[in-house]
């Protein structure tokens, strides 16, 4: 259905034509768009599960650990030993561009004061379920960082595969059809208009004819009169 | 540089000191709103966030998820797993497909 506010003349139909080619192509474009986040998404969404499965067993094992530390040692004692860490996380993060999405890269490095030692307190004072804690967080620590930079990716997509599919659908559904039929509208009034300016020439030439006969009559019976009055004037001679 | 932040209740969070990473633990809900405004504020590219506080939190998730800091991920706290994080996946899922395909 044409909206009622469009004009049916020459110009806005080729307006609209190139409106309807631009969409079309954006329509198209779009569509691909689409299919390709749609296939990396996957990949990501598939790591994504895997990958959180994975640390959150390893966090589970690490807590239980961590309860039974707790447990068995004071709170301030606990405290006290995790108070100042030995390893210390610098985190870089750049940015990755997926159909133009722009989704985090982290890069972290680690500093520790000796290779391999953790743990940032004597071994005298505390419980080993301690170090069976920390130990596990720092196995799953590089999970927990691959987790997050995953996570982030696939939110980041499935906003922009919802955003990209709704101008899909728009455009398929909405904006493109809206435009045929305005094409349609503006070709059927200027077509009538043309048969209708057409017909008008016609008539007006008829009446022009007609016109034209009846003049051209009324001389023929004027000249015949003059004729006839001439003949009867000289007659008598 | 950016810096990794773990939010929680004590209990769950104080492993992580030994890693180096900068541990805020809070009482309740109302603080871990505050502490992760703040730590979106201050240069924090990843935030690490306990399920049970996350569950009381939606709007605030939300609200950081479309930005590209901070990454709130979230991680079973003590109490054990809610499921909101594998929830959050399948969510993520159904949003860009419009089904759970998995």
């Amino acid at each position: 259905m044409p909206s009622a506010t469009i004009n049916p003349t020459r110009m806005e139909l080729t307006r609209l034509k190139g409106r309807l080619k631009t969409a079309q192509r954006g329509h198209k474009l779009l569509k691909d768009k689409r299919d390709e986040l749609m296939k990396q998404f996957m990949d990501v969404i598939r790591e994504n599960r895997a990958v959180r499965k994975r640390v959150e067993e390893g966090l589970m094992q690490a807590h239980a650990s961590f309860t039974v530390a707790a447990a068995l040692m004071s709170p301030e004692m606990l405290e006290q030993a995790l108070l100042c860490p030995k390893q210390s996380v610098e985190l870089d993060m750049s940015f990755q561009n997926i159909m133009s999405v722009n989704v985090p890269k982290y890069q972290f490095q680690t500093k520790s004061g000796e290779q391999g030692d953790i743990y940032p307190y004597g071994f005298a004072a505390t419980s080993g379920e301690l170090d069976d804690a920390v130990a596990a967080l720092s196995k799953v620590f590089q999970d927990m960082l691959h987790l997050a930079e995953i996570e982030k990716t696939s939110q980041l997509l499935a906003e922009e595969i919802e955003k990209t599919r709704r101008r899909v659908n728009a455009l398929e559904y909405v904006k493109i059809p809206e435009m045929q039929a305005n094409i349609k509208y503006i070709t059927m009034k200027l077509d009538e208009n043309e048969r209708a300016n057409t017909i008008r020439l016609m008539k007006v030439k008829d009446i022009i004819l007609k016109e034209a006969i009846q003049e051209r009559r009324e001389e023929n019976a004027w000249n015949a009169e003059a004729w006839a009055a001439q003949s009867e004037d000289s007659e008598p001679v | 540089m950016y810096k990794i932040a773990v939010v929680g209740d004590q209990d769950s969070v104080l492993g992580f000191k030994a890693l180096g990473l900068e541990v805020h633990s809070v009482d309740d809900v109302d603080q871990a709103r505050k502490v992760v405004h703040d730590l979106a504020r201050d240069n924090c590219a990843i935030i690490y966030l306990t399920e049970q506080l996350a569950a009381q939190m939606q709007p605030e998730l939300d609200r950081y998820k479309e930005a590209l800091t901070p990454a709130i991920i979230l991680i079973p706290g003590k109490e054990g797993s809610l499921g909101i994080g594998m929830a959050n996946v399948k969510t993520a899922v159904e949003r860009a497909v419009g089904a759970d395909v998995l």
